[in-house]
C-alpha cells in the first residue's frame, strides 16, 4: 500500500512541478537557516574537555571591599584571583591536582635563520596544569613543583610554535628565546585546543585563542611579564594595587580536579573557611559564603560566552522557518482541498478516513525529505561562510554526525507536522458528496 | 466593488484564508524589526572617526630589544617613512587609534573638587567627571590624522613629554569633551584634573572618535595631549594620496626593515586604515547581510504563499468566473475582485502584525539592547506588504480575468 501511496503522491507533486518546487525551496530555506545558527550556538556551548570536564573545578573568592562598584563595566575582578589567595589554595592542595594560571602574550624570535618572528600566547601557569587538564605530550615533559619554586625559566612548547622557530618538534633540551628570557624545552606538546578555551581569561576570544607555550608562572611574576587577560585592582595604594603579587589585584584563572562528591563538598567547605580566615586577618570584607565552586559547564554558563548576535539570529532564523511552515501549511491545505473530488471519490469506493489520511501524509513527507536534503546543504554552505568569516568562532563551526541527523529528522518531522492539519481537513470530505456539488 | 461576495467567498476557505493572514501578519512583524535592526546596525557602522580615513595607512613595529633607544629608533624610523615618494606627512604613536580597539582613558575632572568628590566615591558616575581615551602620538599626529581644529593651536615642540611616565601640561580635546567637561565656557585655557595632574586646554578639534565604542553619548570624548610614544612596539601612521597606500606599506616595510633588522614589521599588522576599520564592524556588517537576507527571505516566502494560493483560487473558481463573466462582469471586474481579496486579506494580516511587532519589539528590548520601535515602521511596513500582496496576486488575477466567458457552459 505504501508503494502505491508513493507512487500517488510522486503523480500529484508532479502535476504541479513549479509549486513543489518552491514548497521544497521554502522548507529547505528555513530549515537551512535554523540549522545553521543551532548548530553555531551548539558548537559555542559545547563542552571543550567531553572526558574530563565532570572533575574539573574553578574556585572564586570575593576579596573586594564593601564600597566597590564596577561602574556596570561588565568586568567582574572577583572572576580572577589575586597572587595571594592562588598561592594559598596552590599549597593547601586539597585537590587531586590544581594549578593556578594567566595568559601571555611574548615575542618569539626563530632559533633557525630564515623563519619569521612572531607574537605567540600562552599561559602562564604552574606544574600541575598539564596533569590536571591532561595535555598530550609529544616530546619530553612538563615541569616540577621544584621548578615552580626556583622560578626555573623552562617552557613546554607546542608543536606548531617549535615548528615555527625551530623548524622541527624534537626541540626538548634546545633553548627558545620568548620576549626578553632564554628557556630551556623541556616538553612539546601535540596541537591541544579545547574550544571554547575555558581556563582563559573572559577578556580573550575563547573560541579562536590556542596556547602556543606554557613557562612556570613564577618566572611570569618575578620578571613581571606581560598578561593578556583582566589585571583589575581596588587598592587605594596604586603600588600594592599594581603589582602582580599585590594582595588588590585580581588576574589569575584557578582550577582543581575533584573526583567525588565528598571532595567537592570539602573543597567548597574550605574556600569558605579560608574566606572565613581571611576576613578574620581583616583582608576580607565580605561574608565569607560569597566564595564559590563552579563546575566546568556551570562556569562556561556563567560566563555566558555566546554573543547577543548569536542568540537573535537564532531567533531570526526560527521565525524564518516558522513563516516558512505556516506558508506550506497553507499552501498544502489548497492542494490538497482542491483534489476534494478525487478524494470523495475514493471515500465513495471504500477508501477509510485513515487511508486518505496516509496518503496524503506520505505526499507531505515526501516533500519533507526533498526539503530536509535541500535544508542540509544550504546549512552546509551556511556553515562554509561562517567558517570563512573572519569571526572568532569561525573555526569550531562544523556539523558534528548527531547535528547531520538532527537537521533531516526537524526537517521531515516540521513538514510531516505540516502535511497533519491539511491531510486532517482533506479526509473529512465526505464521500460522493462532494461530486454533486461540482 | 462589493466587499461582502468576497468575504462570503473567504468564509468558505475559511481556514486558508486564516492561514494566509497568519502568514503575512507574522512576515509583518519579523520584518519591520527586521527594518528597524537594519537601520540600527547601519547607523552604528556609518559612525564618523573625524580623521582622514581614506588617507591613512598603518604600520605596526615591534623590537626585539627592549634597551634600545626607542626615540632615535623612531626618529629615524619617521625620517625613512616621510622620505618615501608619495607621503604627505607621518607620525608615530604608541597603539591608540580611533576603532583600533586599543583603548588608554583616564578619569579627568574639570575641577579639583569633583576630583575630590569622584575619589571619594571611587566612582566617575554621578559627578562632573569623565573617563575620555587619550591619544599620544608625535609631532604633526593632528595634521597626519586630519583632525579639523576649530579653536586654539596645535601643539610645539616644547610641548612633548616622552613616555607614559610624566603627564604633558597640555591638550587638545575634542567639542564633545569640552562640552560635557566646561559646559557654557570657552574651554581654552580651562583645567583638566588628572590624578595629580593638571592639564591645560590648548585646542578644541570637532571630531575624534574613541578605540571602543561604548554608547554614542560618550562614544566623542577623546585627547590628544604630546606624550611621544616610548616602547619597543609603535604604530607609524601614514597620510598619503589613497591610491599609494598599498604601495607605501609594502615599500614602507621594506625601507624600516633596511634601516634596522632586528625588529618585527608584520605584514599582518600592518593595513589601511580602512580595513581597520571595517573590521572594527565585522560583526556588525555580517549582521547586516544576515537580516536582509532574512528580510528579503521572508518577503519572498510570502510572497510565493499569496501567488500559490491565489493560483489554485482561480483554478478552482475558473467555472464560476466563467459565469460572472457570461452575466455582464468585465475583465477588469474580475481582475479587482481578486485584487480586492488580496488587499483585505494582507489588510487584516497588518493589522495583526501590527501588535505582533509591538510584542516582538518589547521581547527583545528585554532581552538585547534594543530600544522601542518607532511608530512609523509601521505604515512603511504595511505599505511594503500591501504592494508585495498585490504584485504577488497579480500574475493570477491576470489569468483568472482572461477567462472567457465560454467556460460557463462547459462542464469541469
Amino acid at each position: 500500500m505504501f508503494a502505491y501511496y508513493m507512487d500517488l503522491a510522486l503523480r500529484s507533486l508532479k502535476r504541479n512541478p513549479v509549486l513543489t518546487a518552491l514548497m521544497v525551496l521554502a522548507i529547505g530555506l528555513g530549515i537551512g537557516a535554523s540549522m545553521t545558527m543551532i548548530t553555531v550556538l551548539h558548537v559555542m556551548t559545547n563542552d571543550p574537555l567531553p572526558e574530563r570536564s565532570t572533575h574539573l573545578y574553578t574556585p572564586h573568592l570575593d576579596p573586594l571591599p564593601l564600597d566597590y562598584s564596577h561602574g556596570g563595566s561588565g568586568i567582574d575582578p572577583s572572576d580572577n584571583l589575586t597572587w595571594p589567595d592562588a598561592m594559598s589554595l596552590l599549597r593547601a592542595h586539597r585537590g587531586v591536582h590544581q594549578a593556578a594560571m594567566a595568559g601571555g602574550t611574548l615575542l618569539a624570535l626563530p632559533v633557525q635563520s630564515g623563519l619569521q618572528a612572531l607574537y605567540a600566547a600562552g599561559r602562564y601557569t604552574t606544574a600541575d596544569f598539564f596533569a590536571l587538564f591532561g595535555v598530550p605530550f609529544e616530546y619530553g615533559a612538563g615541569w616540577s613543583a621544584a621548578d615552580d619554586t626556583a622560578g626555573a625559566r623552562v617552557v613546554v612548547l607546542s608543536d606548531e610554535l617549535a615548528r615555527k622557530l625551530f623548524g622541527r618538534a624534537d626541540v626538548v633540551g634546545r633553548t627558545a628565546r620568548l620576549g626578553e628570557l632564554d628557556y630551556r624545552v623541556v616538553g612539546v606538546v601535540t596541537r591541544w585546543d579545547p574550544a571554547p578555551q575555558f581556563y582563559a581569561d573572559s577578556t580573550g576570544s575563547q573560541f579562536s585563542d590556542i596556547d602556543t607555550f606554557f613557562l612556570p608562572l613564577s618566572v611570569a611574576v618575578n620578571e613581571d611579564l606581560p598578561v593578556s587577560g583582566n589585571e583589575s585592582g581596588w587598592g587605594d595604594d596604586e603600588k600594592t594595587g599594581s603589582s602582580k603579587r599585590g594582595a588588590a589585584m585580581s588576574w589569575l584563572q584557578f582550577w582543581v580536579q575533584l573526583d567525588t562528591p565528598a571532595q567537592v563538598a570539602d573543597y567548597r567547605q574550605y574556600l569558605i573557611n579560608y574566606s572565613a580566615q581571611q576576613k578574620a586577618l581583616g583582608r576580607f570584607q565580605r561574608p565569607p559564603t560569597n566564595a564559590t565552586l563552579f563546575g566546568l559547564m556551570d562556569w562556561l554558563a556563567h560566563q555566558n560566552l555566546v554573543p547577543n548576535d548569536v542568540h537573535l539570529q537564532l531567533w531570526l532564523a526560527l521565525g524564518f522557518l516558522f513563516v516558512c511552515m505556516v506558508n506550506i501549511v497553507a499552501l498544502l491545505l489548497a492542494k490538497f482541498l482542491r483534489r476534494s473530488g478525487e478524494i470523495s471519490v475514493r471515500r465513495a469506493l471504500g477508501a477509510r478516513r485513515r487511508d486518505i489520511f496516509v496518503q496524503l501524509g506520505v505526499e507531505s513527507a515526501l516533500i519533507g525529505v526533498a526539503g530536509g536534503t535541500l535544508g542540509l546543504a544550504i546549512a552546509q554552505l551556511g556553515l562554509w561562510s561562517v567558517r570563512h568569516r573572519p569571526g572568532d568562532y569561525a573555526r569550531i563551526a562544523q556539523m558534528d554526525p548527531s547535528m547531520l541527523a538532527g537537521t533531516f529528522v526537524l526537517a521531515v518531522l516540521a513538514s510531516v507536522l505540516a502535511g497533519l492539519l491539511p491531510a486532517w481537513r482533506a479526509c473529512r470530505v465526505a464521500p460522493a458528496l462532494q461530486l454533486k456539488a461540482s | 466593488m462589493q466587499i461582502l461576495p468576497i468575504l462570503s467567498s473567504l468564509r468558505r476557505h475559511r481556514l486558508t484564508a486564516v492561514l494566509l493572514v497568519l502568514q503575512v501578519a507574522f512576515t509583518c512583524a519579523i520584518v519591520c524589526n527586521v527594518v528597524f535592526l537594519i537601520v540600527q546596525r547601519v547607523q552604528r557602522v556609518s559612525v564618523t572617526t573625524g580623521i582622514a580615513e581614506n588617507e591613512l595607512s598603518v604600520i605596526h613595529s615591534s623590537g626585539y630589544t627592549a634597551h634600545e633607544n626607542a626615540q632615535a629608533r623612531h626618529a629615524t624610523d619617521l625620517a625613512v617613512l616621510r622620505a618615501m615618494p608619495g607621503v604627505r606627512s607621518v607620525a608615530a604613536v604608541s597603539w591608540s587609534l580611533p576603532l583600533d580597539q586599543s583603548d588608554d582613558s583616564y578619569g579627568v575632572c574639570p575641577d579639583d573638587a569633583s576630583k575630590k568628590q569622584a575619589m571619594a566615591r571611587r566612582s566617575a558616575d554621578g559627578t562632573s567627571c569623565v573617563q575620555p581615551s587619550m591619544y599620544d602620538g608625535t609631532e604633526g599626529l593632528i595634521g597626519t590624522l586630519g583632525l579639523r581644529l576649530v579653536a586654539g593651536r596645535d601643539f610645539t615642540p616644547d610641548d612633548y613629554v616622552i613616555g607614559s611616565v610624566h603627564k604633558p601640561a597640555v591638550a587638545v580635546i575634542t567639542r564633545a569633551l569640552a562640552r560635557r567637561l566646561y559646559p557654557g565656557k570657552d574651554p581654552l585655557g580651562q583645567s583638566m584634573y588628572l590624578g595629580d595632574a593638571v592639564i591645560r586646554v590648548v585646542g578644541v578639534v570637532d571630531t575624534l572618535l574613541r578605540p571602543n565604542l561604548r554608547t554614542p553619548a560618550v562614544d566623542g570624548y577623546s585627547v590628544v595631549w604630546p606624550q611621544k610614544p616610548d616602547g619597543r612596539t609603535v604604530t607609524y601612521v601614514l597620510r598619503s594620496a589613497p591610491r599609494d597606500r598599498a604601495r607605501l606599506l609594502r615599500e614602507g616595510r621594506q625601507a624600516l626593515l633596511a634601516a634596522s633588522s632586528n625588529r618585527l614589521v608584520n605584514p599582518d599588522r600592518m593595513e589601511p586604515y580602512t580595513d581597520m576599520r571595517a573590521r572594527f564592524f565585522q560583526r556588525d556588517t555580517t549582521m547586516i547581510g544576515l537580516l536582509i537576507a532574512a528580510g528579503l527571505g521572508l518577503m519572498f516566502v510570502t510572497a510565493l504563499g499569496i501567488a500559490g494560493l491565489a493560483n489554485f483560487w482561480v483554478q478552482q473558481r475558473t467555472r464560476s468566473i466563467g459565469i460572472r463573466r457570461a452575466i455582464g462582469a468585465t475583465r477588469g471586474d474580475i481582475l479587482r475582485y481578486f485584487q480586492t481579496e488580496n488587499f483585505l486579506i494582507v489588510g487584516a494580516g497588518i493589522v495583526l502584525g501590527m501588535a505582533l511587532a509591538f510584542g516582538l519589539n518589547a521581547g527583545l528590548m528585554t532581552h538585547y539592547e534594543v530600544p522601542r520601535l518607532p511608530l512609523f515602521y509601521l505604515p512603511i511596513g504595511a505599505l511594503a506588504l500591501w504592494m508585495l500582496g498585490q504584485l504577488a496576486v497579480l500574475g493570477p488575477a491576470l489569468r483568472a480575468a482572461a477567462v472567457p466567458p465560454v467556460v460557463a457552459t462547459r462542464s469541469v
